[in-house]
């Protein structure tokens, strides 16, 4: 037993719902009790979405135990072969294709269940497909990709996957697929079609890449396409796929570096930004951050790479995923964090004192907390990273969300600062007329009374045993705080 | 003779949504200000619980989470040791004056002995311990609040007939307070005269100022009120035994009511919930009735009410609504709002405990005849999905839904409103009416122009 407060990722149920909800006519049943389908309410509320969740609780009342599983819940394996032999009972019933997922509630958490439960059903639908005969290997005539891993409801998913497709239109890369967000299953069997996969987060998707790499020999990309450098990766990459296949296939090789030139250039805004002033006032500047390994490790690299600031501190709850995670932000950061112990990570911001935060709900919170600004750049999320505006973090507009989000969270940061210093929101104070009503038998001049509105607090006077305030002491301090 | 027929109504056992019972948490840690709820669950239990609790997780609310590992549920670790080290843990950083295990569906199956471990546990860490099983495979929602309290009626301490002053004969003085003018420097001292408190307990957790107004009520028809369960403090808790009336103020506290009967020996005074102008008059009759007290003035406050609320009435009047049910306090809620001129169609709910209603549905009964409109359907353990077909076809102007349906039939044309919010605001008594109302007709009067067009915004039927 633990002793626990907050977690970053879901229970396993929650991960495998979200792909059984993102693909088109899938439908969950969950056998629960009242209750568990609370994920219909987040993701009816958090996406705003206009249908209904496809996921339906079977209730487990005291009467349904009775009936003998009460005693078998304990061991695993005998109720995997219950709820196993229920299933075969089902799809022998209905016309629909039943299946049971495989995911470990004790074990694993939301992203490896989702992570599984997408391998597991496009694994059943092309082995379907190949028994039956209706696996279609030959590739698409044209470059074509699949992109795996959008899902409802992912962190800016929508956005992103809208970016993606446009970054694959000028280089001429038709989508063959996107799961399992909006996907048919009976299109699963074409998904080998594709020239190549990509999985824009690795917490979701990798499992079901890899399968198909296995078995239909599929390569895939797994740079996430976060960053001006990371982007440009990733099409070198993209064109390095193509051209295995191009001078047969189209009789053609692809060169994709004048659009890179030009999108970093010019399109996307990142690049001259990092180059301007003010953006060199943010160079030396620190920040910690801290999210699920895709977004930690890329905003990282931004950080450091493409805006010469400097990271105190990396980290992710992904425990699983540790190891690509240190290898990826190796020689980035002083430090590297990985626990899901969200006081952990508060004891250690609190320690750096880092002038910007980025990253989940959870990091907002702690610096509200601590007085330092935050971005927010990963679920878990609330209903504010479900923007109705357009802001994905992938791609080329992308990098521009990024600078905007990196450089608003250090300048609110500044901003609050010098407010302080220099006496407040509220300049307009000049009549004082209240104060001359008051029977105070302390009287201040109207120079004195302004000065007082820019004082920094007395907590300055009292540090330095100062026991009377004149406009000196007034002036030093405000010198001492604004160094 | 009273016509003992209730409405008729039907268990449809269908599937259907509501929030798991261990939300109580949310708002009874609030309410018990010196309490510590410790959830004995799994990462579930846990995930559902950050959620509701939304932002007020980052204020570190009295409230943590023991979480099962595989450990605990193959039986490999002791579980009486485990329990101990957290309590502990709690202790240290809290203090609380009771620690309060929520069992959940996990303890549940694996038959965790939480009733036997605590009390051992409790003499060895030196704070009480309080045991209630709030979990989703018994209780719905708001009944996780009932079987807290059932559990806490266990801890009043015991009434003994020498502490109270004798019951007053019934020609008591209604003014509570004397005038005296105080000539020297001209002001006026009041002086109370004490009543004697009533032998009546409220039970139900409801924000104090809300508990404030009731007693308040009460206090005008000269009952004043022994005390509430659960009180703002642990260690108020109000005493209970032979001679105590006790009297609910919320429809979903039936285990709570059988408790303090049948354990506490208290007398149970049934009646229609102070819900509306309506209902909460009605409470206070009967209350009085017990008492041999004439109410004073209740009429007169009701139609001051009604007046008052007028422009949303006006508002409401002759439309219709369809409850989907999620928070056991739809029968009240259809009661008020037929009384208010609306047509129900349907009230679905989780789970009804007739005897402990009866006064209510006896009173919906009557509502309906006066207000001349048919008895609303009573569908008990709805099934969500056949709802959403008949209100396709019933076509209510308006729909009290949950979170996981509002949205989507918002996108269908069909006006809803959260029932969740009739939960945590505040609906009882005379002056919280216009809340309800405020409520019911926002959705009612939002409706601007550009979307009265569109007879649906999705795309799916």
């Amino acid at each position: 037993m633990k002793l626990a407060y907050w977690m970053y990722a879901g229970p396993a149920h929650i991960g495998t719902l979200r792909i059984a909800s993102s693909f088109r006519n899938v439908h969950a049943i969950m056998h629960a009790p009242l209750g568990d389908d609370h994920f219909n309410v987040m993701r009816s509320m958090l996406e705003r979405e206009r249908d209904f969740t496809p996921v339906t609780t079977s209730v487990v009342d005291p009467h349904v135990l009775a009936r003998g599983s009460r005693e078998k819940v304990v061991n695993n394996i005998s109720q995997k072969e219950d709820l196993q032999n229920f299933v075969d009972r089902a799809s022998s019933y209905s016309e629909s294709d039943v299946i049971l997922a495989d995911v470990n509630h004790y074990r694993i958490n939301e992203l490896q269940a989702a992570d599984k439960t997408l391998e597991q059903i496009v694994r059943y639908y092309l082995d379907k497909a190949r028994r039956e005969g209706f696996l279609n290997r030959s590739l698409t005539d044209d470059p074509s990709a699949n992109i795996i891993g959008i899902s409802t409801p992912g962190f800016h998913n929508q956005h992103d996957c809208r970016e993606l497709k446009r970054l694959l239109s000028e280089p001429r890369i038709s989508i063959n697929q996107i799961i399992p967000e909006g996907e048919f299953l009976k299109n699963l069997k074409d998904l080998p079609r594709a020239w190549f996969n990509i999985v824009p987060y690795r917490e979701m998707g990798l499992m079901a890449a890899n399968f198909l790499e296995k078995e239909y020999g599929m390569p895939h990309i797994l740079t996430t396409p976060i960053g001006i450098l990371n982007t440009a990766d990733f099409i070198a990459q993209i064109s390095k796929i193509v051209n295995l296949w191009s001078f047969s296939l189209i009789e053609k090789k692809v060169n994709y570096d004048l659009y890179v030139e030009n999108q970093t250039k010019f399109v996307s805004q990142a690049t001259w930004f990092s180059k301007s002033i003010d953006c060199q006032n943010l160079a030396g500047k620190e920040a910690a951050v801290s999210g699920d390994a895709t977004h930690a490790a890329a905003i990282t690299k931004i950080l450091v790479r493409e805006m010469g600031i400097r990271v105190s501190c990396s980290g992710t709850y992904c425990k699983h995923d540790a190891d690509w995670f240190n290898e990826q932000v190796q020689g980035l950061c002083d430090e590297t964090i990985i626990t899901e112990d969200h006081i952990e990570i508060g004891d250690t911001i609190a320690r750096i004192e880092p002038s910007a935060i980025f990253g989940t709900q959870m990091e907002r919170h702690i610096g509200k907390r601590l007085d330092i600004p935050c971005g927010v750049i990963s679920s878990p999320v609330h209903i504010q990273n479900f923007p109705l505006g357009y802001r994905p973090f992938l791609g080329y507009e992308g990098t521009n969300q990024i600078s905007d989000l990196i450089y608003n969270s250090f300048n609110l940061g500044m901003e609050d600062h010098l407010l302080d210093v220099f006496g407040g929101h509220d300049t307009k104070e000049v009549n004082i007329k209240s104060l001359s009503t008051e029977k105070n038998n302390i009287h201040w001049s109207y120079d004195a009374e302004s000065e007082l509105k820019k004082i920094p607090g007395f907590f300055f006077a009292k540090q330095n045993n100062i026991s009377t305030i004149t406009v000196d002491v007034m002036y030093a301090a405000k010198e001492k705080l604004s160094s | 003779v009273k016509n003992f027929e209730i409405p008729a109504f039907e268990c449809e056992t269908g599937n259907y949504h509501t929030f798991c019972p261990i939300s109580c948490v949310a708002w009874l840690y609030k309410k018990i200000e010196d309490s510590f709820f410790l959830v004995i669950g799994t990462k579930t239990c846990g995930y559902f619980l950050q959620n509701a609790l939304g932002v007020m997780i980052f204020a570190e609310p009295r409230y943590a989470m023991a979480k099962l590992e595989e450990g605990d549920i193959s039986a490999q670790l002791n579980d009486h040791e485990e329990l101990k080290k957290i309590c502990l843990q709690i202790k240290n950083d809290r203090n609380p004056s009771v620690i309060i295990w929520i069992g959940t569906c996990t303890t549940e199956i694996i038959k965790m002995d939480l009733e036997g471990i605590a009390p051992k546990l409790e003499k060895q860490i030196g704070i009480p311990i309080i045991v209630a099983r709030a979990n989703g495979l018994d209780y719905a929602f708001t009944q996780g609040e009932d079987t807290v309290l059932a559990a806490m009626a266990h801890r009043c301490p015991k009434y003994k007939n020498s502490e109270l002053r004798q019951e007053p004969t019934n020609k008591i003085d209604n003014s509570s307070q004397i005038k005296i003018n105080n000539s020297s420097n001209n002001n006026f001292i009041y002086e109370r005269i004490e009543l004697p408190k009533s032998k009546l307990v409220l039970f139900g957790s409801l924000p104090s100022s809300v508990a404030s107004q009731l007693n308040l009520e009460l206090k005008r028809q000269s009952i004043l009120v022994l005390g509430w369960l659960p009180s703002q403090r642990y260690n108020e808790l109000p005493s209970l035994g032979e001679g105590i009336y006790v009297c609910g103020v919320n429809p979903f506290l039936s285990r709570t009511a059988t408790t303090l009967m049948r354990r506490r020996k208290c007398q149970l005074i049934g009646s229609p919930f102070p819900i509306g102008p309506d209902g909460t008059r009605a409470w206070i009759e009967k209350i009085c009735s017990v008492f041999n007290k004439t109410p004073v003035g209740l009429n007169e406050r009701e139609n001051q009410i009604w007046k008052a609320v007028q422009d949303y009435t006006r508002i409401i009047k002759g439309k219709s609504i369809f409850f989907m049910g999620d928070n056991l306090l739809e029968i009240s809620l259809a009661r008020f709002l037929i009384r208010c001129g609306m047509v129900v169609y349907e009230i679905g709910i989780p789970y009804m405990d007739k005897r402990y209603q009866v006064a209510e549905l006896l009173f919906l009964q009557q509502t309906c005849k006066k207000m001349n409109t048919p008895l609303p359907r009573i569908v008990e353990k709805p099934d969500n999905y056949s709802q959403v077909q008949r209100m396709h076809e019933l076509k209510p102007h308006l729909a009290i839904t949950g979170m996981a349906h509002a949205n989507p039939l918002e996108a269908r044309n069909i006006n809803t409103k959260w029932s969740v919010e009739f939960t945590f605001a505040q609906i009882h008594g005379f002056s919280n009416v216009q809340d309800i109302l405020e409520l019911v007709t926002r959705p009612l009067r939002c409706r601007s122009g550009i979307m009265s067009d569109f007879q649906s915004l999705s795309k799916q039927t």
